[in-house]
């Protein structure tokens, strides 16, 4: 599953250069209707959110189910079958956006037929992680546990009443924009926020070796980021019942108290020693996730602030604000757990090296990405907002961010090279031990590696 | 928590009130939406758009027109305007009623004011002191109008008169409201730029229509191919280096002719019972500077 998901970070980070090369020379391949931002952007995003993040999201949640239950993962056949399924899905949702058969609605475009593949192959993972977290040694449910189960929980609901009232029995008017509003919210704000908040929760004090430190820390920001995170989404100013903008702005404000409570608990576990931390090339992935968690929960929740909103509405602010979300918190919390668990797993040590070369290229690839499109963002808010100014000279006011932020984009590409470089080299490794031995290993370890190798 | 089961429910509990309040709730009160007889045009609002519009929002869908360009028009508050549409007989009474809702205008010359018909009387003032102004605009035969003017950069950028509310998208499927404006808003794009022509011409090559545009060409569109017996009816008329070789000519596909109809009919301009709006349409002026805004 991760080389799965590696391969669609690739093949994301490339759709996202070609998209972002559009905005300053818009005649590059516009002879080529396949080609059109309108087709490679949302591409890119899905590539990104279903081929990488949900999938190593699965991976890292069917390894702590074994690691922290002390059980071995059942029926790993099924769940290497599920994920084949789930990239063929994943492939087929790809070829139908570019094709030109997208939804129409942001974070959701991929066709029918694509989406019964993914609805499957979750619902067989899902169910397998669940037994596996029923058959658990360890009987107390560790705080990321309860993070990862929740997720586990929340997703094919969230899929599933999304792509039902869309897509197959389709809701009314404005209905439409509201639920695409609250799946996008609830899979980029709650679900990455879970899966990543509960990898960060268990390899540091690991790699620390300390218990985290507080579980009522924990609960606390569990219950909020659930309660208060399913409520945002609802742009400020969009044509629906006014109360529910307002409502979304409140909650997307109270998100602040997670994300201190999750990086108080996370600090707290570190007890500043960072020796021990970057003892492991997981360790320098931690250090950047904490911080962009914090960073991405402020600027969300700035701009619900009406103030701000009125400027950052509609802008690249918003986007700079998911893609550190995604990038600088979720993937780098994903980047650390699969650094911490992949020698476990397969007995192999990483090449140090090669995976500060990943962590550099990613760290400079998501500053360069998301300085220049929030900066961006805001100058282009301020002259929406003067009607004196031309929305044309809007536009091209944007283009120099716009050429930094391809430049990010860029270095992501090859972080995520070097990243699939590392998983390439460790499953070359694995396999040749495993063709040696020739015989199937018993151990909980070595039948994760299989699924994820 | 020390329970899977408990967990379980917890994160159920969470979800599902969201769900009844972001799903359910919008589908029970806006599920059902109608086309509406129009308060003041007593046409029914919204029109379903015609067979080819709808050809066309497949093609805004597919080509995801919608990442660049939103489809909702904001506003930030509404104005008032006490506008007079006639002195009637007694220009003195008039004169001095005038002056006395606004004595701004006493230094100004009235008798060109009271010729020069509609003449606004008071701009941009609230609802309360606009209903005191009609008491003292008092005069035989006068008569006074109050215009209700939304307010807002997108109005004043011609995007729109009004804001858009769920009325305005009763019928369409999917709804793509957008979430971005690298692009000016299409919301009323129907009304603002309504010459075909000109839609195809700047789809064929934006940067050739408006100066410095960021938009992508959507050469796909089109079709470049020898002329026949009888060029095209339809065929582009390019000039300079966007010009074909001679004896080619640039059709537009069908697909260009569908997005050009759904872009035209792109227009939520209608004043609605709960979106009063009285400012007229705006005057007709040069396309190129108008797509420019």
């Amino acid at each position: 599953m991760f080389t799965g998901a590696a391969c669609w970070l690739i093949v994301s980070s490339l759709l996202g250069l070609i998209a972002s090369i559009k905005f300053h020379s818009p005649t590059f391949l516009a002879d080529c209707s396949w080609m059109t931002y309108g087709r490679v952007h949302p591409a890119a995003t899905n590539a990104l959110l279903y081929g990488f993040a949900v999938q190593s999201g699965l991976a890292v949640l069917l390894w702590v189910f074994a690691r922290q239950g002390g059980t071995p993962l059942i029926h790993p056949f099924l769940i290497g079958g599920a994920a084949k399924i789930w990239n063929l899905g994943v492939l087929l949702g790809i070829a139908g956006i570019i094709r030109g058969s997208g939804s129409g609605f942001e974070n959701l475009e991929m066709p029918r037929y694509a989406v019964c593949f993914l609805f499957a192959s979750y619902l067989v993972i899902a169910l397998v992680a669940t037994i596996t977290l029923h058959h658990r040694k360890e009987r107390d449910l560790q705080p990321s546990q309860w993070f990862l189960f929740a997720a586990l929980l929340w997703f094919p609901w969230i899929y599933s009443t999304a792509n039902l009232l869309l897509l197959k029995f389709q809701v009314r008017g404005v209905t439409q924009a509201i639920i695409a509003w609250w799946f996008s919210a609830n899979l980029i704000t709650v679900w990455l926020a879970l899966i990543g908040i509960a990898a960060l929760f268990c390899i540091v004090p690991k790699l620390v070796k300390r218990p985290l430190y507080s579980s009522h820390y924990a609960l606390f920001a569990f219950w909020t980021l659930l309660l208060f995170g399913t409520w945002t989404g609802v742009p400020f100013g969009a044509p629906t019942p006014a109360w529910m903008p307002a409502m979304s702005a409140v909650a997307t404000l109270m998100l602040i108290i997670p994300a201190i409570a999750v990086a108080k608990n996370i600090c707290g576990t570190i007890k500043g020693d960072c020796v021990a931390l970057k003892s492991n090339p997981a360790g320098l992935f931690v250090q950047f996730a904490v911080p962009a968690f914090l960073l991405s929960t402020l600027m969300h929740c700035a701009a619900s602030l009406p103030c701000l909103n009125a400027i950052t509405n509609m802008t690249w602010f918003t986007v700079a604000q998911t893609h550190l979300q995604v990038y600088g918190f979720y993937a780098m919390s994903i980047f650390a757990a699969f650094y911490y668990l992949a020698p476990h797993v397969s007995g192999f040590a990483i090449s140090a090296k090669f995976a500060k070369l990943h962590f550099i290229l990613m760290a400079l690839g998501v500053a360069v990405l998301v300085i220049p499109l929030a900066i961006a963002g805001i100058a282009q808010g301020l002259k929406l907002n003067d009607p004196s100014i031309p929305a044309v000279d809007v536009a091209k006011g944007t283009i120099p961010f716009l050429r930094a932020a391809t430049t990010g984009e860029l270095l992501i590409l090859l972080g995520n090279v070097a990243f699939f470089a590392n998983i390439a080299g460790l499953a070359t490794l694995f396999a040749k031990k495993q063709f040696a031995l020739c015989c199937a290993d018993d151990s909980c370890d070595a039948k994760i590696a299989e699924v994820k190798a | 928590m020390k329970y899977g089961p408990i967990v379980f429910l917890a994160a159920f509990f969470a979800l599902s009130t969201s769900w009844f309040g972001f799903v359910l709730k919008p589908q029970a009160d806006l599920g059902r939406a109608q086309q509406e007889t129009n308060v003041v045009s007593s046409l029914l609002y919204p029109q379903p758009r015609p067979g080819q519009a709808r050809q066309g929002a497949e093609v805004y869908r597919a080509d995801g027109c919608f990442y660049c360009h939103s489809q909702q028009v904001g506003q930030t508050g509404v104005a008032c305007d006490v506008v007079m549409t006639s002195p009637g007989t007694n220009l003195t009474a008039a004169a001095e009623a005038v002056v006395k809702a606004n004595p701004m205008l006493a230094s100004a010359n009235l008798t060109e004011f009271l010729s020069k018909l509609p003449a606004t009387v008071l701009k941009n003032i609230t609802r309360d002191q606009a209903d005191a102004a009609l008491k003292l605009l008092k005069a035989p035969d006068m008569k006074v109008e109050v215009h209700i003017v939304p307010t807002g950069p997108d109005i004043t950028r011609g995007w729109g008169r009004r804001h858009n509310v769920a009325a305005d998208y009763v019928y369409d499927w999917p709804v793509m409201l957008g979430s971005q404006r690298v692009g000016p808003d299409l919301a009323n794009v129907g009304a603002r730029l309504p010459d075909a022509n000109w839609q195809l011409l700047h789809l064929y090559s934006p940067q050739a229509q408006v100066k410095g545009s960021t938009m992508p060409s959507f050469r796909f569109l089109f079709e470049t191919r020898k002329i026949g017996r009888v060029p095209a009816t339809d065929a582009l008329q390019l000039t300079g280096d966007q010009a074909p070789p001679a004896g080619y000519e640039v059709v537009p596909k069908p697909e260009a002719h569908e997005l050009v109809a759904y872009l035209l009919s792109l227009n939520s301009d209608a004043p609605l019972y709960e979106e009063p709006f009285t400012t007229p349409a705006p005057p007709p002026a040069q396309t190129n500077s108008i797509a420019a805004k």
